[in-house]
């Protein structure tokens, strides 16, 4: 116990802060003290394995069911994609056309390779059928003539949902002399993808509330182990620990809740996909279409371990600082 | 070292446990506290590492004005006073070597520092063989040197003891009041709040007495 005394006069200011002794504040020591902590956390949490692993399934459901609708809803967009086979184009020729111009405008468009098959309502057929279905009949006989064009109903081969990229035989077939107006038969497809669109948006909002849940799961977690531990962390404190040091094993064991929690729900998910997998092969083949299950890869795994470690460390930043300054020395 | 200027402490039930307190420990000074139960001896050596506030007059440690200190430098503060609880405050679930540990790594040591010091601080009590037992398995003697061990491990300048010899037999308080004393000899500014007044005569040091929260006397040793 040798002590160098320095000679310092009590009626000096107080120093800002007293200097430290050069043993400490060695940036390898911590570190060290990092992977001494985060081992320790390893360690205190297979102590309780079953608690723990429940706690950690708890997390994984909470996080597997939107994870699993969003690959859900991927495969809808892949198999709506493949739907785009059934799209059509629809020709409105000029009304002076005739319908034998119409006829031989069909030949000719057959011949094309991008196309397969063409249909033609002559005008006659156009105001008989909006005659029918419109229910202005008294105002159409009041008509001389018939207003109505002849209408081609193109089939194109191989288009898919990516309408841009048939922009160029849109463009094509429009700038044809006899044709007035060309345009392709999308509202049922916009309206799908419009749906998908709002399923999308739900599933984040239930993404989004259910990750509070398992901030909140974590966090009532860490309060019981603080409250568990709570002897340890008061004589911490008495020995000078810094908040950032008592703070440190729960921010480790808020990690390592929520990255087992999300290694559950990938299982989960996974598990899930490979249960469904067969039925669904069953059907497309029944459906003679080609569809492949889009599972969870790796990158969006990847992420989900990774939200799973953030709201971990976020779930017991937040009830450490809620809880830590209740426990004060006696 | 310590400088108490009209220090008061009221708590929020009202209780006044003491009243303008005022006294100056040296640098390398040793002193006991002493007075009845309920005295306020407790409190006032609370104070000194912020374990509570005052609520009057002023309070100076090692150069640090206590009221201005932001609470961020509590930490800083404490590593620079080694407590003895009565109590003795050891964990339970850690080992003695642990236990003793405690502060070097809050203060953040190098392991092999941590080791060497440690060993050093058990050698000095008398318990280095004992340093992988858990403390339950220690008799209260035993446990209240861990405590000891403990508090000097990172060699702070100044030592507070609450009591320290309690619960011990008249021949096991004498050795840890000497070794108290043996602390004092290297520069350890000490101050040991006890009511055994036997014991305390019989140490030849600097003496306050404290009554319902009242400093009524502080006596110095007739050489």
């Amino acid at each position: 116990m040798k002590r160098s005394t320095p000679s310092r006069n009590h009626s000096t200011p107080p120093p800002s802060r007293v200097v430290p002794r050069s043993q400490v504040k060695k940036g390898d020591a911590w570190l060290m003290h990092h992977v001494y902590v985060f081992l320790a956390s390893i360690k205190q949490f297979f102590r309780t394995p079953i608690t723990n692993l429940m706690t950690a399934a708890v997390i994984g459901i909470t996080l597997a069911l939107p994870t699993g609708l969003l690959v859900l809803l991927e495969n809808a967009h892949n198999l709506s994609a493949n739907w785009g086979g059934t799209l059509q184009i629809s020709l409105f020729l000029g009304v002076n056309v005739t319908d034998e111009v119409a006829h031989s405008l069909s030949e000719q468009l057959l011949n094309r390779d991008d196309i397969q098959s063409v249909r033609v309502i002559t005008r006659e057929e156009a105001l008989n059928e909006y005659r029918e279905l419109s229910g202005f009949a008294d105002a159409l006989d009041a008509l001389d003539t018939n207003p109505l064009p002849a209408v081609l109903v193109l089939q194109p081969i191989n288009i898919d949902a990516n309408l841009d990229k048939n922009n160029g035989l849109l463009r094509e077939l429009e700038a044809l002399p006899e044709v007035d107006i060309a345009q392709f038969d999308i509202h049922w497809l916009q309206r799908l993808f419009a749906i998908l669109e709002v399923i999308q948006r739900g599933i984040i909002v239930l993404a989004s509330v259910l990750c509070a849940a398992v901030l909140l799961i974590v966090g009532n977690t860490i309060r019981l182990s603080i409250y568990s531990r709570h002897e340890e962390i008061e004589v911490n404190k008495l020995f000078g620990a810094t908040n950032g040091f008592i703070r440190r094993p729960f921010l480790y064991t808020g990690l390592l809740y929520g990255l087992s929690g999300a290694i559950f729900a990938w299982l989960l998910v996974n598990l899930s996909f490979w249960l469904l997998e067969q039925p669904i092969k069953q059907l497309s083949r029944l459906y003679y279409a080609p569809f492949e299950l889009i599972t969870l890869t790796w990158q969006s795994g990847s992420l989900l371990l990774l939200i799973g470690v953030v709201l971990g460390i976020i779930g017991a930043w937040l009830s450490v600082e809620r809880h830590l300054h209740e426990i004060q020395p006696h | 070292m310590i400088i108490f200027t009209d220090v008061s402490k009221r708590y929020t039930t009202g209780q006044e446990a003491l009243k303008k307190v005022s006294f100056h420990l040296n640098r390398g000074e040793m002193a006991f506290l002493t007075g009845h139960s309920g005295a306020g001896k407790s409190t006032l050596l609370r104070l000194i590492p912020l374990i509570e506030r005052n609520t009057g007059g002023q309070i100076v440690v090692h150069g640090q004005h206590l009221g201005r200190l932001p609470s961020q430098r509590i930490p800083y503060l404490r590593r620079d006073v080694g407590f003895i609880f009565q109590e003795h405050k050891l964990l339970f679930d850690r080992s003695v070597f642990d236990n003793v540990a405690l502060p070097l790594v809050i203060a953040g040591y190098r392991p092999q520092d941590v080791r060497r010091r440690v060993r050093a601080a058990l050698d000095k009590v008398g318990l280095l063989k004992k340093e992988k037992q858990l403390p339950i398995t220690l008799s209260s003697g035993q446990q209240q040197r861990v405590g000891i061990a403990r508090a000097v491990v990172n060699k702070p300048p100044i030592l507070l003891a609450d009591e320290p010899t309690g619960n011990l037999d008249p021949k096991l308080a004498h050795e840890i009041m000497q070794l108290f004393a043996e602390f004092n000899q290297v520069g350890v500014t000490v101050l040991i709040a006890s009511h055994a007044l036997s014991l305390i005569k019989s140490m030849g040091q600097r003496t306050l007495v404290l009554q319902q929260g009242q400093l009524i006397d502080d006596t110095y040793p007739h050489p």
